[in-house]
């Protein structure tokens, strides 16, 4: 077993070509949508068209008249939600803030909220059927804006929330459904001994997650009530623990097989559709294929918590900082579940500070139910702390990452969350922003640069993996992690570190529900981390087994034989720890069984060869990452064009870099689209007015630089191979590092994001600040 | 009038060099027939508006959005997919480029991505950066960032013009 952090490997480190590669090049990879079962029918949801109302009725009869019409369903077929808690959850969730997304009862609290479904023999024919499903309403006033649903008599979007967090509790309900502080040291001394206090409030907008591949599945349940599902998800036992809850059936009698999934970001760690194509196949005898429009989509997944942070930051003149102060205003739509306290938590845990507090108020809107997005939370409040250091190194006149690293957290520094740093390597990453030569390129007029550092804190949670070796001793590894950005490729690379064999020899697998150990879902920056510990330890119980079936072949003790390079040795002159090759080619004694021998002879050494591992990983580390953009503005259009882009990370030990470059480049990317361009619009019924890629507008090729890395390995002194998640801080540091080189590029100083080219030519017009 | 009441219509065509045929209703798009009539689901659906490129096929040589496209529109066309693209077993430069590079995460986008960058490399077999840029700015990929797909095209051209006769 690992005692230490490896530092020595043969492939981890390495790029080989994905597993799963030349399926997702041919067009064969199956994703949500792509599995067509013998006799599906399709389903199709009846959506809400008022932002708040009550459900007077529901009217299926015309519907249900339609030839081909196979089933209609509504929250009538789904149990009641009670005061459960989801049980198995990742945080605490309370199934009456989850069911009635998946359909409303009684009430809808959003435009485009689940209402009924309907499943029919065509995907045509069940979208005119929908439409053929009367429901009567009794429209309620609505409330879209955070401020304006804390104002005075400002409509309920739920009658029942009493704000959380305050003592003693309110008697009265209101749409604050959240109120948190943490705070240590003393704010006001450390204001009093500041040189400069810089206090801003940076608003960033509610945006989509915005991944590819709509939500999709396939649904059949058998004549026994056995369901079985195929979906997009990024976890397929959350999928199974939520849809047992949500439907009413034994969650053993469900299977659950995850397809490939295209792109999640957060977005794909809970259900929509699954739960009803279930209920409409259990209805209807026939396997049940539903997939969101686009529309659909922005309308009804997802979003992102918009959210308003004031900031003030007190430095002194040496660049010391003294005093952070956080004040945080998130959105979570209808229901209370926002990110708001990672969002008050790790928004500040990159600097280290004596006297810091951060507030936090969660509020309810008639929007959708806000969900994850890669690092929760925290883009939302870094980009306040981080405008703030750049301001305060204007103020200086001081570089603003000389001031970074005069404050950087680094080993035993104790964030504001309470867990001490172990080694960390933010000042690396800031040392290397500084190094790369993107820092020292020469600027032009109307043009830019802006730096920004953060903190991610990473989840590590439950894992399982399965091993086999064939009898060629090739290996199968076996988990139920979604690969959704190579996962597959460190998950053989890890087996293949450890069972010292190449990666070719292994064939890693995302297996159903059925097939392997429980996993929490890909998310977290855990994958990599978590699963391939599980790997690892899998992989380390093989070789323990090898081993010792090696020393029982040669009547040795197991001690008398090791394991390298794929092959069992036995150690002659035990004691001495010099084997080598050309020992063993000279020396008689040394015996010698490779794994391709050991296994196929495994059936008279004890049967076939397999391992299982599960962990509940408790060694993730935190991730840190830097990120330097240069921006140039046509002061005339305001529009703004990204000339270079430098991302800085420490990985840990980045297990395959090209991926790990991967999710530095993909995060820093969908941070330049909020920061500049992505926004979710609403009218005044309460209706998005932009739910389309036309109008909601992800960065396009043609409107990037490349985007320059640089990998820091500072090692997670907690897991074997030193890995650190490396998935989410990406996009942490983006809207800060865009939003100050935009300001410094344009001469403004404009708080509120995105920075399109209307608010941006209004700032540089007026020449005012925000 | 249901949907299911109107009388389906036969298209006759070519997929990936081979004659195929297919009944269809009148508004069905390519990309639904495609992919649920002739289980060709390579080309996906990310918005069925033409805005991702995902659908990305070539009708008579030409790149166009299959979720744009009337299934029956297509009656004595040639269509390619990505299905078509690697051919005898052999992958194309773009799709090598791509898994050489660790050009995609997810993958969803990158059947488009194969179809829309080899139909630039069979019209300009030298493209600039600016010109990979601009030509695959419609198709959306939310993972990469686009970095790694830029330089696997690019690299993809280069290879071509120095195996090309």
């Amino acid at each position: 077993m690992s005692t230490a952090v490896k530092t020595d490997f043969r492939v981890v480190g390495s790029r080989p070509i994905r597993p799963d590669g030349l399926d997702k090049v041919t067009g064969r990879a199956k994703y949500g949508a792509d599995l067509n079962l013998p006799g599906q029918i399709f389903g199709h949801v009846v959506r809400s068209p008022h932002a708040a109302a009550v459900i007077k009725s529901i009217d299926f009869s015309d519907a249900l008249a339609m030839p081909g019409v196979m089933a209609v369903m509504s929250a009538d077929d789904l149990p009641e939600p009670g005061d459960r808690l989801l049980p198995g959850a990742e945080v605490e969730m309370k199934l009456k803030d989850i069911s009635p997304v998946i359909m409303a009862r009684g009430r809808v609290l959003y435009h485009s909220q689940a209402v009924a479904a309907v499943a029919a023999t065509t995907p045509a024919l069940a979208a005119e059927a929908a439409g053929r499903v009367r429901i009567e309403y009794e429209v309620l006033p609505h409330v879209v804006d955070m401020h304006e649903a804390l104002a005075e008599g400002a409509p309920l979007v739920q009658d029942d929330i009493f704000t959380q967090g305050v003592e003693p509790p309110p008697t009265v309900p209101s749409n604050l459904s959240l109120q948190m502080e943490l705070a240590k040291g003393d704010l006001e001394a450390g204001f009093a001994e500041a040189d400069v206090v810089v206090e801003r409030t940076y608003s960033v907008p509610m945006c989509h997650q915005a991944y590819i591949e709509p939500h999709a599945c396939v649904a059949r349940v058998d004549e026994g009530g056995r369901v079985d599902i195929w979906c997009c998800t990024q976890g397929p036992f959350m999928v199974r623990n939520m849809t047992a809850e949500l439907i009413g059936v034994e969650l053993g009698k469900i299977k659950v097989t995850a397809s490939e999934i295209g792109g999640g970001f957060g977005g794909k760690t809970t259900v929509y559709l699954e739960p009803l194509a279930a209920v409409l196949a259990r209805k209807s005898g026939r396997p049940v294929k539903m997939a969101m429009s686009r529309d659909e989509v922005f309308r009804a997944s997802g979003p992102v918590s918009p959210a308003e942070t004031r900031v003030k930051l007190g430095v002194t003149r040496d660049g010391r900082i003294t005093a952070l102060e956080t004040d945080i205003l998130m959105d979570s739509g209808a229901f209370t579940g926002s990110p708001l306290m990672p969002s008050v938590l790790f928004g500040n845990a990159q600097y280290r500070c004596d006297n810091v507090r951060s507030r936090g108020r969660e509020v309810l809107t008639n929007k959708a139910k806000m969900w994850a997005y890669r690092a929760p939370g925290a883009p939302q409040s870094t980009v306040a702390v981080e405008c703030a250091v750049n301001e305060a190194a204007e103020l200086l006149g001081m570089d603003p990452i000389e001031l970074r690293l005069k404050n950087a957290v680094e080993e035993g520094d104790v964030p504001l969350y309470g867990v001490p740093f172990q080694a960390v390597g933010l000042k690396e990453c800031l040392e290397a922003a500084r190094a790369h030569p993107n820092y020292s390129a020469p600027l032009g007029p109307n043009q830019g640069r802006g730096v920004a550092c953060a903190f991610w804190i990473n989840a590590g949670m439950q894992s399982s993996a399965t091993l086999h070796v064939a009898s060629d001793g090739s290996v199968n590894v076996m988990t139920g992690n979604p690969d959704i950005g190579g996962s597959r490729a460190s998950m053989a690379l890890c087996a293949a570190e450890v069972l010292g064999i190449p990666v070719e020899q292994v064939r890693p697998a995302v297996v159903d529900t059925d097939s392997v150990g429980f996993c929490d879902s890909t998310g977290g920056s855990r994958t990599t981390l978590a699963t391939g510990g599980a790997v690892i330890k899998a992989a380390e119980m093989l070789v323990e087994e090898l081993c010792e079936r090696a020393a029982a072949v040669w009547g040795l003790e197991p001690e008398e034989v090791e394991w390298r390079e794929g092959r069992a040795l036995s150690r002659v002159g035990f004691g001495l720890d010099e084997v080598t090759e050309g020992r063993a080619a000279a020396d008689s004694e040394q015996k010698v069984l490779t794994l391709a021998e050991m296994a196929a002879s495994a059936g008279m050494t004890g049967g076939p060869l397999t391992a299982s591992a599960s962990l509940h990983a408790h060694n993730a580390a935190p991730g840190f990452a830097v990120n330097v953009c240069d921006a140039e503005v046509d002061p005339d259009t305001g529009k703004v064009t990204i000339l270079r882009y430098t991302c800085a990370q420490d990985a840990g030990k980045a297990v395959h870099p090209a991926y790990v470059e991967g999710q530095m480049q993909g995060g820093a990317v969908q941070g330049i689209g909020w920061a500049l361009n992505e926004e979710y619009l609403y009218d005044e019924q309460g209706v998005l007015q932009n739910a389309g890629f036309l109008d909601y507008r992800i960065p396009v090729a043609s409107d990037l630089p490349m985007i320059d890395t640089v990998i820091v390995e500072v090692p997670n002194a907690m897991h074997p191979f030193g890995v650190r998640g490396v998935g989410e801080v990406p996009i942490c540091p983006p809207m800060p590092a865009v939003v100050s080189a935009v300001n410094a590029a344009a001469g403004t100083r404009v708080c509120t994001l995105p920075l399109s080219p209307p608010r941006l030519l209004a700032a540089i017009q007026s020449g005012e600040a925000d | 009038m249901g949907a299911n009441a109107v009388k389906k219509i036969h298209v006759s065509t070519t997929i990936n060099g081979e004659p195929r045929e297919f009944l269809c209703e009148p508004g069905q798009v390519l990309s639904e027939v495609l992919r649920l009539t002739l289980d060709l689901t390579g080309t996906k659906e990310g918005c069925t508006t033409g805005d991702c490129g995902a659908c990305s096929v070539t009708l008579d040589g030409a790149l166009v959005c299959s979720c744009l496209v009337l299934a029956a529109e297509t009656e004595g066309r040639e269509i390619g997919t990505v299905e078509g693209v690697a051919r005898g077993g052999e992958l194309h430069p773009v799709q090598q480029k791509i898994l050489e590079h660790a050009a995609l995460q997810c993958g969803i986008c990158t059947p488009g991505i194969v179809v829309s960058a080899k139909a630039l490399l069979e019209q300009n077999p030298d493209p600039s950066e600016e010109e990979v840029r601009y030509w695959l700015a419609g198709n959306l990929c939310r993972c990469t960032g686009y970095d790694k797909i830029i330089r696997a095209v690019l690299d993809a051209a280069a290879t071509m013009r120095e195996e090309a006769p």
